[in-house]
């Protein structure tokens, strides 16, 4: 085969060394024969050629496997379809955000369950970029203590599974003092086996009002801020945008508390029994995972953090020094938006695996949308829908996710010439 | 000329104290904020090393009778009980293997790591080391199934332990590579309907967690199967490893693809080399040399991640060690146990880690 390949190139280039002493010594040229490299070797056809043997392939192969489980499903008398969905589903969710019970159908089932993997992956998401950015920041502290403490931490969590460290996490947490004896390390505060009890604030319908109002109040002061810096490049003369913050954020909607007669209160754990009555309560399942997603994930923030600063050229501090600006003003107007290029799409993906790796919640019990999934199938036999479910879920996140990182990337992406 | 040697030396300040406290007055007291930072983690890393060393050292029970923790209890909350870990290493490290054949996984770690060291040499990076791989493998498949040469037959439900990790995700590796390039080819081919089909497997794969193929492979894959076909658990998961790993890796090549010069495709393409032998000859060599170093990291991210095979049940390391301290008598000491095989995890993402920044300093350097 090689053989007749290589013997062909040679006749090509005797032909074409032909042709050109054909050409030298003034004779007409040969028209070029197309018609036979399209017929053997053009590359259209081969293309085509090779797109419908893959092609082929991948068909053949999804249709052997799609008659296989047909034959199997009928043979094991499983019904296909989402119809299960409208079934009471008689599991226990212990920890929800969402009003269920045993008696809700699987779908409700589901919602709570996707609720659930939301809940961990927003605020573990929150929670690893702050951490993640101060650990980066530590990285390159002048201090050689902080750096180096900074640097086991990264490699030190890095190099460990994700499992097992969730594993060990929740051990600890179940290692911990009953409710009796909790520990207590700030007042109202509570840690023991039962979770993280924190004091909280009940928020009800007017409350909620005032937060809408502060929302509001915060995309209206955006939109101004806008306007006054593009003033501001006209002119020159600086505008301050805080008594618009101020009137807008705070001022506003403490009138309409005041006004709508809104109570603040805190309301404080408190031990009654074997339990706490009151405040908010992170069930160890919950927190065991959150800790382990935020530590395990910062580790990795931290490295796209700290080689996004030191992207940075040299010369961009120096010359903002030279200018004689002030450090915090420095720091965010030159160095940060030109680090924010090289971090923005590793951090992207760092998200994504943080909400992929939520998901291992399963192994400690903590209800996500996989542990109930799995429940699902397990109650039901249905195997083909419960994953295809769980897919669906994760490739939604995943594409807003893509999608709303692609769009901040796109907005702070260098504007060239 | 004369004026440049008349300028005097720039004069150095005379620099009080020896060298270490100047390096500790530079690197630590530079500033107050320092000073705060310096004073205020000394003590909590004084703190914590303290009572680490008391829990960990001073205060643990490194040896007991066989099957007696006794004197492990009695130390509970006040010292580390190491004395599980002899206790339970074989089975931590090699599962239900038969105890007395538990010879043959060891050597075959060994060789394991024989053939990562053989990987990591520059010198070795050439066509003899594909051959080398499909030998040692081959050798590790004779080690651990036996059945042949005198070495009794162990079927791969009795494999666990450290074993079963490495093989998850070397063969992952081995396997999954060349699926990566094939895709990763196929991601940049001007050919509309093999691009699709890479686009829609990588983003499929990636955008869905490993944990969901993996209960695709305990659950669905018998349904996938003619009637009575069965594949063996862990072939299972090790084809969702592999199909996981390709996905993955084919991301990374395609980023060192994009990174060889146009040039050199117009250069392969005057050469009238054929689309494969252009690949093979000009291309890929570079484009793989380009993305070395997060290759590695891809690799130590899939180390990591064979220890999720745990959730459908698959005894690799973290598994055994989970089922280890079952045992009614050692209950109380995951701990210990969990970081003695965080240590064992460590210290091969770590050594493959360092690899993976020298690498880099290397390639960079220059």
């Amino acid at each position: 085969m090689r053989a007749n390949e290589a013997h062909g190139r040679k006749s090509l280039l005797s032909k074409r060394f032909e042709d050109f002493c054909a050409v030298t010594t003034d004779s007409p040229r040969p028209p070029p024969r197309r018609t036979f490299s399209l017929a053997l070797g053009g590359p259209q056809l081969k293309g085509l050629l090779w797109q419908i043997l893959v092609v082929g392939i991948a068909l053949a192969i999804i249709a052997f496997l799609w008659s296989n489980t047909v034959h199997n499903l009928s043979a094991r008398r499983i019904s296909t379809g989402f119809a299960f969905l409208g079934r009471e589903a008689g599991m226990p969710i212990a920890d929800s955000l969402l009003a269920y019970s045993p008696k809700d159908t699987y779908f409700w089932a589901f919602v709570v369950g996707v609720a659930n993997t939301l809940r961990v992956a927003v605020i573990g998401i929150v929670l690893a970029t702050i951490l993640g950015t101060l650990i980066g920041i530590s990285r390159l502290s002048a201090n050689w203590l902080l750096s180096r403490l900074a640097a086991v931490y990264v490699e030190v969590l890095r190099d460990i599974p994700l499992l097992l460290q969730l594993l060990f996490w929740y051990v600890l947490m179940q290692a911990l003092p009953a409710a009796r004896a909790a520990w207590r390390p700030i007042e109202g505060v509570f840690l023991s086996n039962r979770g993280l009890i924190l004091p909280s604030i009940p928020i009800g319908e007017g409350q909620l009002w005032v937060l809408g109002t502060a929302l509001a109040g915060a995309v209206v002061f955006y939109v101004i801020r806008r306007a006054l810096i593009a003033q501001q490049m006209l002119d020159g003369r600086p505008r301050p945008a805080w008594p618009f913050a101020l009137g807008l954020i705070v001022a506003l909607p403490a009138l309409l508390s005041w006004q709508l007669g809104v109570r603040w209160t805190i309301a404080w754990p408190e031990l009654r029994g074997f339990n706490f009555v009151g405040g908010l309560t992170l069930a160890p399942e919950y927190f065991a995972l959150l800790i382990a997603l935020v530590t395990y994930t910062s580790a990795f923030i931290a490295e796209i953090v700290r080689s996004g600063i030191q992207s940075v050229s040299r010369g961009q501090w120096d010359a903002a020094n030279a200018l004689g600006l002030r450090r915090s003003f420095m720091l965010r107007q030159i160095i940060l938006p030109q680090a924010l290029r090289v971090i923005v799409p590793p951090m992207t993906s760092q998200y994504l695996n943080l909400t992929k790796n939520s998901s291992l919640a399963v192994a400690i019990g903590y209800q996500d949308v996989v542990s109930i999934a799995n429940t699902t199938l397990n109650q039901t036999g249905q195997a083909i829908e419960a994953i295809a479910l769980i897919m669906a879920v994760f490739l939604t996140i995943s594409l807003s996710i893509s999608f709303f990182m692609n769009w901040y990337n796109a907005r702070i992406a260098l504007v060239e010439r | 000329m004369t004026a440049i040697t008349d300028v005097p030396r720039t004069v150095r300040r005379p620099q009080s104290g020896n060298r270490v406290l100047r390096w500790v007055r530079a690197n630590l007291f530079s500033s107050i904020p320092n000073v705060i930072i310096t004073l205020v983690l000394f003590a909590v890393l004084a703190k914590g090393v303290i009572s680490f060393v008391q829990w960990g050292i001073a205060n643990a029970v490194w040896l007991t009778p066989p099957n007696d923790s006794s004197a492990c209890r009695a130390a509970r909350g006040v010292g580390a009980c190491w004395a599980v870990i002899p206790e339970k290493y074989r089975f931590i490290l090699f599962g239900t293997y038969p105890f007395d054949e538990q010879w043959r996984p060891a050597l075959a770690v060994l060789l394991f790591i024989a053939l990562f060291y053989v990987s990591t040499r520059r010198a070795w990076w050439r066509r003899e080391l594909v051959y080398v791989w499909i030998a040692a493998l081959a050798l590790i498949s004779v080690l651990m199934w036996g059945g042949v040469f005198g070495l009794s037959f162990v079927s791969q439900d009795r494999w666990g332990g450290l074993p079963v990790t490495l093989i998850l995700a070397t063969f992952g590796l081995a396997f999954g590579f060349p699926l990566g390039i094939l895709v990763a080819l196929g991601r940049r081919s001007k050919l509309p309907a093999i691009r699709s089909l890479c686009v829609l497997y990588v983003e499929l794969i990636r955008g869905v967690p490993l944990v969901s193929l993996l209960f695709m492979a305990s659950v669905m894959f018998p349904l996938f199967m003619p009637g009575g076909f069965n594949i063996d658990k862990l072939l299972r998961a090790q084809i969702a490893i592999i199909l996981f790993a390709g996905a993955y890796l084919a991301e990374v090549i395609r980023g060192g693809l994009q990174a060889v010069p146009r040039g050199q495709y117009e250069a392969a393409d005057a050469l009238g080399l054929s689309y494969w032998r252009k690949q093979r000859l000009i291309i890929l060599p570079q484009a793989i040399r380009h993305v070395i170093p997060p290759l590695v990291n891809t690799f130590i991210a899939f180390f990591k991640d064979t220890s999720l095979v745990l959730i459908i049940g698959i005894f690799d390391l973290l598994t055994t060690a989970k089922t280890a301290i079952i045992d009614p008598a050692w209950q109380q000491f995951s701990v210990e146990v969990y970081i003695f095989i965080a240590a064992i995890y460590f210290a091969f993402c770590f050594a493959m880690s360092r690899y993976s920044r020298s690498l880099e300093a290397q390639t960079t350097g220059r």
